[in-house]
């Protein structure tokens, strides 16, 4: 498993490294979870994960808005793609979807987007979207797709392992690696066909709630951890319902390897959508502040 | 889940992890008090005393006589609050009261579901929240206040489109947070398993009346059977007492809106392709990217951008054939059902009346005897169709 995981980076052009992108487009490897989660370890933090959709609240702008978390320290980026329906999205990032959808995002745009990135960072990319989406393209083609562009993992929110094979199949394929969430609710029947099936990391739900910002994170979150710890060696990221440091201070004294953050950032973005300036700059400043708060 | 939900590859649990665990209980229930002799007598009683079941299958003699067909008419619309909702609300009040679970939501779009939910919630004493599109809550006044003359309360979506669809993602949203407690009562056989298995089970009891009824009045089967197709709970009812019958025809109608190929359509099965929404794979309305589109219908029962994972099923073996017919024709079925029979059906129903008028003037159907299912009254739509036919009421 652990061998799979450390070969499923994505290929990127260097050109970020010279600054001018003029040398010649050698590709070389993204940082896989695997790297990733080992580097930060080592350093003695947690994992960085800001969430954002691509093209809120347009496709330049969404790019800028991402340079900005990986300047800010991000470790990892989570990227939505808009989806119309989306059921476990609170109103937030239901609001980023439609604001990305009226700007014209679509799936193929969205893996422009991936593509856009990859030229400025090496970080893990992880897509968060609905399954219609996969569905409609075609499953093989979504993630063949996925990899050309350089995600190294996918989330389908409304994907349980129970109907995920195929998605599984193909993501395997293609070098992509399946991400599945689990939850308080999740039995450990349950958890051990999840993380059967989970690569890259396991994205753990710690709130019984849609995507959102709230006040306090639930105290049950070190049993929650541990539970599944118990069951697997894959990296673990708490995400929803985490909105400020000390939230994100707490999940990784938890024991968890990484926190999710992405509600309390797209406010960011909602909020000054009228100065692009100073909501990039919010966007970093509220990045490092939750990034620091890994360092345990 | 301890089976798997699906009709051919149609159907299946496309939720979030967090809905699984409740769905797993919600199935197990199911399993377990269908077949219970406690649970099913209580049913019994409820649809009898409370719903007003049997209901009568009612020879339309002048429209018969004018079609030059046998027409018999399915009488849901005799049953309280109007429509055979109820027939589904009650039995999954009825579980969720046997679960234990201490409230109910549901989704509702033109009202008729949310209604059949707060009146079964008042019965068994079970708080119920309804949420319902702000568009709807806006065209639909009426309803929202007899939903709340029962208790029920009722909360506007304003979220995507702010009709039906967006209410049940925001249902959804609400069983995902309060999983322990609630029970979302879904209105139609839709979402994932087991609503579509579970909603045509307690739907069911509209064929199983149907199928002995007209062997009384005919002493043969029909030769079709005729509903109209929103979610599709009413069609699946009646048909499931004469699926395998090889022989009785199974037409499900759709809401048209302007048309199948327009923009303005309801038309899901004629005009849609496959794809997930609300936890199960079966035909939508979407674009070329997978976003789905807003269904359009006269009839507020049927604009929904997606249609039950059974229907699906039906559709692709030919074992049931889907059709759809426009508002305008649905109008005219208003109209002729109206006059020529002194009953006033629910627009969607109109949509059954009018393929059943449709198919009875082809030639090679002189005769037939035919099967409509009146799935609801007309009361709710006197403004709608008042406005369309120009009165002021
Ligand atoms: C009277 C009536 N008929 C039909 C429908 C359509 O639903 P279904 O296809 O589930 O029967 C509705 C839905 O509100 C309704 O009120």
């Amino acid at each position: 498993m652990k061998a799979q995981e450390a070969k499923t980076g994505t290929q990127i052009g260097e050109g970020q490294k010279t600054g001018e992108g003029k040398r010649a487009r050698s590709r070389i490897k993204s940082k896989s979870y695997a790297e990733m989660f080992e580097e930060v370890k080592s350093k003695g933090e947690g994992a960085f994960i800001p969430f954002v959709v691509a093209g809120d609240p347009n496709f330049e702008t969404s790019i800028q808005i991402v340079k900005k978390l990986v300047e800010g320290g991000a470790d990892a980026l989570e990227i939505g793609f808009t989806f119309s329906d989306p059921v476990a999205d609170g109103p937030t990032v239901q609001s980023a979807d439609i604001r990305a959808f009226k700007a014209g995002m679509t799936t193929k745009k969205g893996f422009e987007f991936v593509k856009k990135l990859r030229k400025f960072t090496n970080i893990p990319v992880g897509l968060l979207v609905y399954y219609n989406l996969i569905y409609k393209m075609g499953i093989e083609e979504f993630y063949k797709n996925a990899a050309e562009s350089g995600v190294n993992g996918v989330l389908a929110a409304d994907l349980p392992p129970e109907e995920a094979g195929d998605a599984v199949v193909a993501a395997k394929k293609y070098g992509v690696d399946p991400i599945f969430l689990a939850a308080q609710t999740t039995s450990n029947d349950r958890l051990k066909q999840i993380v059967d099936m989970c690569s890259g990391f396991l994205y753990v739900v710690s709130v019984m709630g849609v995507t959102g910002a709230r006040s306090e994170v639930k105290t049950s979150t070190v049993e929650l951890i541990e539970r599944m710890r118990g069951h697997t060696d894959t990296p673990l990221c708490v995400g929803f319902g985490i909105s400020k440091p000390e939230h994100v201070a707490e999940v990784i004294k938890a024991g968890s390897d990484g926190a999710i953050v992405g509600s309390a950032l797209i406010r960011v973005i909602e909020e000054n959508l009228n100065d692009l300036a100073f909501m990039k700059e919010k966007i970093k400043d509220s990045c490092s502040k939750l990034k620091e708060a890994t360092r345990r | 889940m301890i089976t798997q939900g699906k009709f051919g590859k149609y159907g299946g649990v496309f939720v979030p992890e967090l809905i699984i665990p409740a769905l797993e209980e919600l199935e197990k229930a199911f399993l377990k008090y269908k077949d219970d002799k406690k649970f099913n007598e209580e049913l019994d009683y409820y649809l009898r005393e409370f719903a007003g079941r049997p209901t009568g299958l009612y020879y339309a003699s002048n429209l018969s006589e004018k079609l030059g067909c046998k027409i018999y008419l399915k009488r849901e619309d005799m049953l309280h609050t109007g429509a055979h909702k109820i027939n589904n609300t009650l039995g999954q009040g009825l579980l969720a009261k046997y679960m234990g679970k201490t409230r109910l939501i549901a989704e509702t779009g033109a009202g008729q579901h949310g209604i059949a939910t707060a009146v079964v919630g008042a019965m068994l004493k079970i708080p119920v929240e309804v949420y319902m599109g702000s568009e709807d809550v806006e065209r639909q006044k009426l309803n929202v206040f007899r939903m709340e003359l029962s208790g029920a309360s009722v909360t506007p979506v304003e979220t995507g489109s702010c009709t039906l669809k967006d209410a049940i993602n925001e249902a959804f949203r609400d069983w995902i947070t309060n999983v322990e407690t609630t029970h979302y009562l879904i209105g139609s056989t839709m979402g994932p398993h087991p609503y579509p298995t579970m909603v045509k089970h307690f739907q069911s009891v509209i064929g199983r009346e149907t199928r002995k009824q007209i062997l009384e009045k005919e002493d043969k089967l029909p030769d079709a059977v005729i509903a109209c197709v929103g979610g599709g709970s009413n069609s699946m009812g009646i048909f499931s007492g004469f699926i395998d019958d090889k022989d009785v025809e199974l037409i499900g109608v759709e809401g048209g809106g302007d048309g199948v190929g327009t923009k303005r359509t309801g038309a899901t099965l004629c005009g849609g392709t496959e794809g997930v929404l609300h936890g199960s794979l079966s035909f939508v309305l979407q674009d070329d990217d997978g976003q789905i589109n807003e269904a359009s219908s006269i009839s507020a029962g049927l604009d929904y951008p997606g249609v039950g994972p059974e229907h699906a099923y039906l559709h692709v073996t030919g074992r049931a054939k889907y059709v759809a017919v426009t508002d305008k024709e649905a109008l005219e079925g208003f109209e002729v059902l109206s006059k020529y029979e002194g009953i006033i059906p629910a627009l969607e129903s109109s949509h059954a009346v009018a393929y059943a008028i449709k198919y009875a003037k082809k030639e090679e159907n002189k005769g037939k005897t035919i099967v409509i299912n009146l799935s609801g009254r007309g009361d709710k739509d006197m403004f709608i169709v008042a406005k369309e036919m120009g009165e002021e009421v």
